[in-house]
């Protein structure tokens, strides 16, 4: 059973669905019991970090994901719980869980494309990922597959070693964060058509050494 | 470094009482089809996004479009959006609950633009999409750019100026604006690059283009001299006369960024 957990930060039925449609059994839920017993855990999540710090913190989600985390669950970030995972956000100044250490930064306001036109934030729409390193849940991703991104923040790990694949928007930001038992993306695997759908698939699929 | 987004390419399908229809002028309407095969269809041909607008005429009926809604959510994994009799906070939640991605409104926002701060709130401003009617009017005091929001399909000039209520939804919290030319919508002859350029060039949020689209070389207009982040497309896709992957192929061939793996 993947564990799609529920922080009241958006609408988390549209990875429940892609996870059935691959075939595997899903429950979304911010139950810390069912938590524990996953076998592994989804971390989604859209919206502002402040108040989805706040909810964590109520329902006691903080303890359970770092728990599940230390005992070796694979684990997916996706979107906002690629930014909570980190240390810190500078959105809304937000202390975070501190998985993975660094900073959650805005883009810049000023961001300009290579033949200086204005770049419109948030960065919203299909982008490609260059790979930094091989990665089981990467297989069968291609150079230049894209992904849809929907975002004003990025995750800026402080080890360059988490950073796994990154996306160019005027700045270049990890767009895939991860060690160990736990990979984040800042795309949105559910809604990036046969290439997201592939990298769900890996992930249910991932054993982590 | 290739540092700009791709353009979308985005089907639009109107549906009523759960089929859906191409209308020509929003009039004369023919059923062309189920929604949930069009959907998946477009899906696998490479769409970037959908569109769907509910032009059911009954209230009463709105609960197929929900429906509607889940079967395409479990059916396409790309984002869309459900447009059309949205009236208020919980007939958004509604429509999100099913599985869209975002959500349009249109008229409901004229007469009452507190549905987009509303709605930007509860949901995140990611999820509201403003859609605007326009139409080229005379320039005049109170309609300085020349474009006038219409609703009703073009039967009711409201005062107000296209240019302004796109700055002000932006301000509102509305995620981005889907533009349609009454006066191009149906005929096939191009996009209103005027108006596109215009609204896209005031606001930070991105603007889709729709209404005019005929031929790739429309598209390619838009997107480039039109400053549009995304084109809706609609009879030059529904009536087979191009695929998603020709048009794809001509704007890559254009040096339009598109999305060339699905």
């Amino acid at each position: 059973m993947i564990a799609i957990i529920d922080y009241n930060a958006g609408n988390l039925t549209s990875v429940a669905r892609a996870v059935s449609h691959i075939g595997f059994q899903c429950i979304v839920t911010n139950n810390i019991e069912l938590i524990g017993m996953a076998e592994r855990i989804i971390f989604p999540g859209v919206g502002a970090a402040g108040s989805a710090m706040e909810s964590i913190k109520r329902l006691c989600l903080d303890k359970a994901i770092k728990h599940a985390f230390a005992t070796g669950k694979p684990m997916l970030g996706i979107c906002l719980g690629t930014q909570i995972i980190m240390g810190h956000s500078k959105e809304n100044d937000t202390s975070c869980l501190g998985i993975i250490n660094g900073c959650v930064r805005a883009f810049p306001s000023d961001i300009k494309s290579r033949d200086e036109n204005r770049l419109k934030i948030p960065h919203m729409g299909w982008n490609s990922i260059k790979s930094k390193k091989q990665h089981p849940v990467l297989s069968g991703v291609r150079e230049n597959d894209e992904f849809y991104f929907v975002h004003g923040f990025y995750p800026d790990p402080a080890d360059k070693e988490h950073v796994i694949a990154t996306t160019d928007y005027g700045i270049s930001f990890a767009s895939i964060i991860g060690f160990d038992n736990i990979i984040a993306t800042q795309f949105h695997p559910e809604k990036s058509g046969k290439q997201g759908i592939t990298l769900l698939k890996n992930f249910c699929m991932w054993k982590p050494c | 470094m290739e540092t700009v987004l791709s353009k979308r390419i985005i089907p639009c399908l109107d549906v009523r009482e759960g089929k859906t229809t191409k209308g020509i002028k929003f009039k004369n309407n023919v059923d062309i089809g189920d929604p949930v095969e069009m959907a998946r269809f477009y899906y696998k041909a490479g769409a970037d996004e959908l569109v769907f607008y509910d032009i059911t005429a009954s209230y009463e009926k709105r609960d197929i479009m929900i429906d509607v809604v889940r079967r395409v959510a479990e059916t396409i994994f790309i984002p869309f959006s459900v447009g059309g009799g949205i009236r208020n906070v919980n007939d958004m939640r509604k429509v999100l609950l099913a599985g869209a991605e975002k959500i349009s409104v249109n008229s409901a926002a004229v007469k009452n633009p507190e549905i987009i701060s509303k709605g930007a709130e509860a949901f995140g401003s990611q999820c509201i999409v403003l859609g605007m009617d326009v139409k080229h009017v005379k320039k005049s005091e109170k309609i300085p750019s020349g474009y006038e929001i219409v609703i009703n399909g073009g039967r009711i000039y409201t005062g107000i100026d296209a240019m302004k209520w796109a700055i002000q939804a932006e301000k509102l919290g509305a995620g981005e604006i889907c533009l349609n030319s009454i006066d191009a919508d149906g005929m096939q002859n191009g996009y209103e690059l005027k108006l596109t350029s215009l609204v896209s060039e005031n606001v930070n949020i991105p603007v889709i283009a729709s209404g005019g689209a005929g031929r790739p070389e429309h598209l390619c207009d838009v997107l480039t001299k039109g400053k549009a982040d995304a084109a809706l497309i609609a009879s030059m896709v529904h009536y087979g006369t191009y695929t998603i992957s020709e048009i794809k192929s001509y704007l890559d061939s254009c040096g339009v960024k598109v999305r060339k793996t699905w």
